[in-house]
């Protein structure tokens, strides 16, 4: 490799994290965007060191200090086994976050992919893909869920094909109507006259151009994911107990909610939290993308 | 150079460049199934009707039209993004109609296109480094030094460097247009098709890049293909211009003699359509009644003859096929105007 | 003592607040429109037009100041009146046709249903409307009115779309019709159609028309009166015959020469004017033209010119060439 191609590799890499570096920072310039970026670190960082934040064994019963306001030793207060709430939610949030950014993440870049080349494909490609989205779509969830637990078992991983599956079609959809509509725009037309290949059009022109909605979705969605996970492993299909997760410290509450309120809010709390700081982050970050709508231009 | 004749002395005058033969261009209207439900027996619109005309190197050659045309359908297939159903496009010797994908990457190479739109012509979130060095990337020039092939693009279109790192929406629409031809310049091509390079630039600023343009034909003996309905500047940069009509050359030849004599009908009242830039100005306007009828409604024998102040008896059963006025210049027409010189 | 003119603009200035700065967009803009007569206002991007426009019919964006000025239409001020007054002028003594007649035309609505529902505050019956709509569309030229009330405006030609547009906006029989650009996205031989209907319908109707354009040629065929724009300022203003026959500030005459219709001699190396329009929020102190004009003195440069008359009728803003002229 020559010394010039060398250069222009560090040139590019560097490029890159400066373009990071200044989303981040325009992203942090919107008050919304600032809120949204905060909200989400901070649910990172709890979730990411939840065993050094903990203060109590998530999952040491001690059932005479039950239904205990928050206080200095329990900060959240406990639970109807006397567990400590804020140590649950920490673990909840672990595995709520590892659920839905894996899944939806698998799921945004196959959705992404297959999108694309449905909508700048052949007919025939457009076609056989639409039909599996619609085929996957039309089949109720509960059903499903049902099936692929049966067949694989009750776990995360569970869970997380379950997601993967369902948000694929949605994507899917999304960025190949976004793609069609800019199939016949002028500056594709330009690039074919140019001579670009299928896959350099669909991955440096019209990816950029489309993942904006779909990066607002999909943030959206996490929180959605979550109510998910909660469901199932309600339904005995995802988290077992004691193992806390968001949902089952929410649906523990419920059932006792006349004994102890602090359980539904120190649950539902985090929740929002995480919704908010999504959506904000999402919705900045698709502001950050959209090159016309950059103040400085 | 104030000649009007751009032929470099080396170029080969004796077989053009490009050459079109009854090239036919044919859209769908109705999906089989509903055209058999329906009754329609031929579900297609004819938008290239039987189209024959030549460039040679170093010629600019201007197609004009209206909407509805048909000459940027002609400017696609051309390039490949359409194919023609019938006739033949020979590019320097080698027929393009029925190349595989990978052939037709290498023609692209030599034939440079300018579309219409000079901000939407170039992919938004790209910088216009990367747009200008993506010409070499595809047709994997991996040597060159792209950083130098970049300024060397826009020191000839004229711009400085700085405008390496700006985003489209960033750009006039005169800068824009200058990348776009910029890019079309990339790899030294042979011919450029530039449809509509006027389209969206000021009056004051559309000299800049017809002058661009004429310069680097004198530069690089390009050839030049402009589609456009602006006739005004189609007097003063093209060799030789072919009007189009309802998917035919109704009249083509030599510019001066064209604007000088005119011969179809059509082409008189485009030529009088034009508004002088004098409010004293006595223009002989020959006013067209209606609009083009649409695809789907072809009028019989000559297309014009609904609209025609001179049609005749035979304009609605034949349609007129092409005579010859000199070698160069050829018309469609039963009652051709202007002959008697 | 009923003024001669339908509206007078004195001394307007507007800026648009941004995070850049404020962009001025027009200043000190003076512009007359004589009853009955048809004003063409020439300018190239960013000369302000379109801000002209909405400053005359309300519609100024957000972030909009009128700063100064006044607008007297019909005896009243039009920047002195509140919205709900606007509203009534607005689609019956103002009307307007732009360049899109797409913009103008409801696609899910018949394009009878749009002509009836736009005499809403007439108060005759249905029938009475319909064939004063139909009468409108034949003399703008559409074939068989009467069948074609009930297509929709998908259904009709880019040409007729336009003709279209104007009929409504003339139904209503304004004093005032403001024409955006409205051949610009049309055809030649359309044009001509277009502009001869205009001219006849409104030696008909006697209305005033504002008609903005940057095609020259059309200006000159049917303007009584040009404003020549340049980055938000008014440079030169008189009859048509003043401007194309005797253009006298130094953008003016550019302009012209660079107007390949003008241009006698085929060339193959046409005139521009090199350089470009000075951004709005970042104005030179003296003249705006200054970078660009081939007759400038360093005076230019220091102070802002004032407009002035140099014969009657026919003011320019450049002491310059007004000296020249007069003396």
């Amino acid at each position: 490799m020559s010394n010039l191609v060398i250069l222009q590799k560090i040139q590019r890499i560097s490029g890159a994290w400066h373009g990071l570096f200044r989303t981040v920072q325009r992203v942090a310039h919107e008050p919304l965007g600032a809120l949204g970026l905060f909200l989400v670190v901070f649910v990172l960082i709890s979730a990411i060191g939840a065993d050094w934040w903990s203060t109590h064994e998530p999952n040491q019963i001690n059932v005479r200090a039950a239904f205990a306001s928050p206080s200095l030793e329990h900060f959240l207060g406990t639970d109807q086994l006397g567990r400590d709430i804020f140590s649950r939610v920490l673990v909840g949030g672990q595995i709520a976050l590892k659920v839905s950014l894996i899944s939806i993440g698998v799921a945004l870049l196959i959705g992404l992919t297959l999108g694309l080349i449905a909508g700048f494909g052949p007919r025939w490609v457009d076609n056989i893909l639409m039909l599996l989205f619609d085929s996957v779509r039309s089949f109720p969830t509960v059903m499903f869920a049902l099936a692929v637990v049966t067949l694989f078992g009750p776990s995360l991983t569970t869970i997380m094909i379950i997601v993967i599956v369902t948000q694929i079609p949605i994507y899917g959809r999304m960025v190949r109507s976004q793609t069609l509509a800019l199939k016949n725009s002028e500056f594709i037309l330009t690039e074919r006259a140019i001579g670009a290949g299928f896959f350099r059009i669909i991955f440096v022109h019209m990816l950029p151009n489309v993942i904006g909605p779909l990066l607002i979705l999909a943030s959206m969605d996490i929180p959605f994911v979550i109510t998910i996970e909660a469901g199932l492993s309600f339904l005995g299909m995802g988290v077992r107990p004691p193992t806390p997760s968001w949902g089952t410290i929410l649906n523990d509450g419920y059932s006792y909610i006349y004994n102890s309120p602090w359980p539904v809010i120190a649950g539902g709390i985090p929740v929002i939290l995480t919704t908010l700081g999504f959506t904000f982050l999402g919705e900045s970050l698709r502001d950050v993308f959209d090159p016309k709508l950059r103040k400085d231009a | 150079m104030d000649s009007l004749s751009c032929v470099s002395p080396t170029a080969n005058i004796l077989n053009p460049l490009l050459e079109l033969t009854d090239v036919r261009v044919r859209f769908r209207t109705l999906s089989t199934t509903r055209a058999i439900l329906n009754g329609v027996s031929d579900p297609f619109v004819d938008a290239v009707n039987g189209v024959s005309l030549e460039i040679k190197e170093g010629e600019t050659y201007g197609l004009i039209g209206e909407s509805g045309s048909g000459k940027t359908t002609i400017a696609r297939s051309i390039i490949g993004l359409l194919k023609p159903q019938e006739g033949s496009i020979q590019y320097d010797g080698h027929e393009l109609i029925g190349r595989s994908t990978l052939e037709m990457k290498k023609i692209r190479r030599t034939i440079g296109a300018m579309f219409q739109d000079p901000v939407g012509s170039l992919s938004p979130r790209m910088s216009i480094y990367s747009l200008l060095a993506e010409p070499f990337k595809i047709h994997n020039q991996k040597d060159c030094d792209f950083e130098s092939e970049v300024r060397r693009l826009l020191e000839m279109v004229g711009l400085s460097y700085d405008f390496a790192n700006r985003y489209p929406h960033q750009l006039s629409g005169g800068q824009a247009r200058r990348i776009g031809v910029a890019r079309a310049l990339a790899l030294n091509p042979r011919l450029i098709i530039a449809d509509e390079p006027t389209a969206g630039l000021d009056v004051s600023v559309q000299g800049e890049i017809l002058n661009l343009l004429n310069k680097l034909q004198h530069q690089i003996g390009l050839s030049i293909l402009i589609i456009t309905h602006n006739l005004n500047i189609v007097r003063h940069i093209t060799d030789r211009m072919g009007i189009m009509y309802f998917g035919r050359i109704i009249e083509q030849g030599p510019t001066k003699a064209i604007f000088d004599s005119p011969v179809h009908p059509y082409t008189l009242a485009l030529l009088s359509a034009n508004p002088e830039p004098d409010p004293d100005a006595k223009i002989d306007r020959i006013e067209l009644e209606g609009e083009v009828p649409s695809l789907l409604n072809r009028p019989q024998g000559c297309e014009f003859h609904p609209r025609c102040p001179f049609v005749g008896n035979n304009c609605d059963t034949k349609f007129p096929f092409s005579t010859n006025v000199t070698k160069d210049h050829s018309y469609c027409c039963h009652y051709p105007r202007n002959l008697d010189c | 003592m009923a003024s001669a003119n339908i509206l007078e603009i004195t001394n307007l200035n507007v800026g648009f607040v941004t995070e850049r700065g404020t962009l001025k967009a027009l200043r000190d803009v003076d512009l007359t429109i004589p009853n009955g007569a048809i004003v063409g206002v020439v300018g190239e991007s960013g000369c302000g037009k379109s801000t002209l426009i909405n400053s005359i019919i309300g519609l100024l964006a957000n972030n909009a100041q009128v700063t100064s000025g006044a607008m007297i239409f019909e005896g009243s001020d039009l920047l002195s009146k509140s919205e709900q007054e606007l509203r009534a002028i607005r689609g019956q003594r103002i009307s307007m046709v732009s360049q899109d007649p797409m913009t103008a035309l409801n696609p899910i609505l018949s394009i009878g249903t749009q002509m009836i529902d736009i005499q809403y505050r007439n108060a005759s019956s249905r029938d009475e409307k319909r064939a004063r709509s139909i009468n409108m569309l034949s003399r703008v030229g559409i074939p068989d009115p009467e069948t074609r009330f009930n297509d929709y405006p998908h259904q009709f030609s880019g040409g007729m779309r336009q003709r279209i547009a104007i009929a409504m906006a003339l139904q209503v029989e304004p004093t005032l019709l403001i024409a955006d650009e409205p051949t610009t996205a049309l055809d030649a031989t359309l044009e001509v159609q277009i502009i001869r209907r205009l001219n006849d319908l409104q030696q008909n109707m006697g209305c005033s028309i504002l008609f903005v354009s940057h095609h020259l040629g059309v200006i000159a065929e049917l303007c009584d009166y040009v404003v020549v724009m340049y980055g938000g300022e008014v440079v030169e203003q008189g009859s048509v015959r003043d401007i194309f026959h005797r253009a006298s500030h130094p953008y003016t005459q550019k302009l012209l020469e660079c107007d390949p219709a003008s241009i006698a001699q085929a060339t193959h190396s046409l005139p521009t004017i090199p350089g470009e329009v000075p951004n709005l929020d970042e104005l030179p102190s003296g003249c705006i033209f200054f970078d660009r004009c081939d007759h400038s003195y360093d005076s230019c440069q220091r102070s802002h010119p004032r407009i002035e008359q140099i014969e009657a009728g026919h003011w320019i803003r450049c002491p310059v060439l007004a000296q020249q002229q007069t003396s």
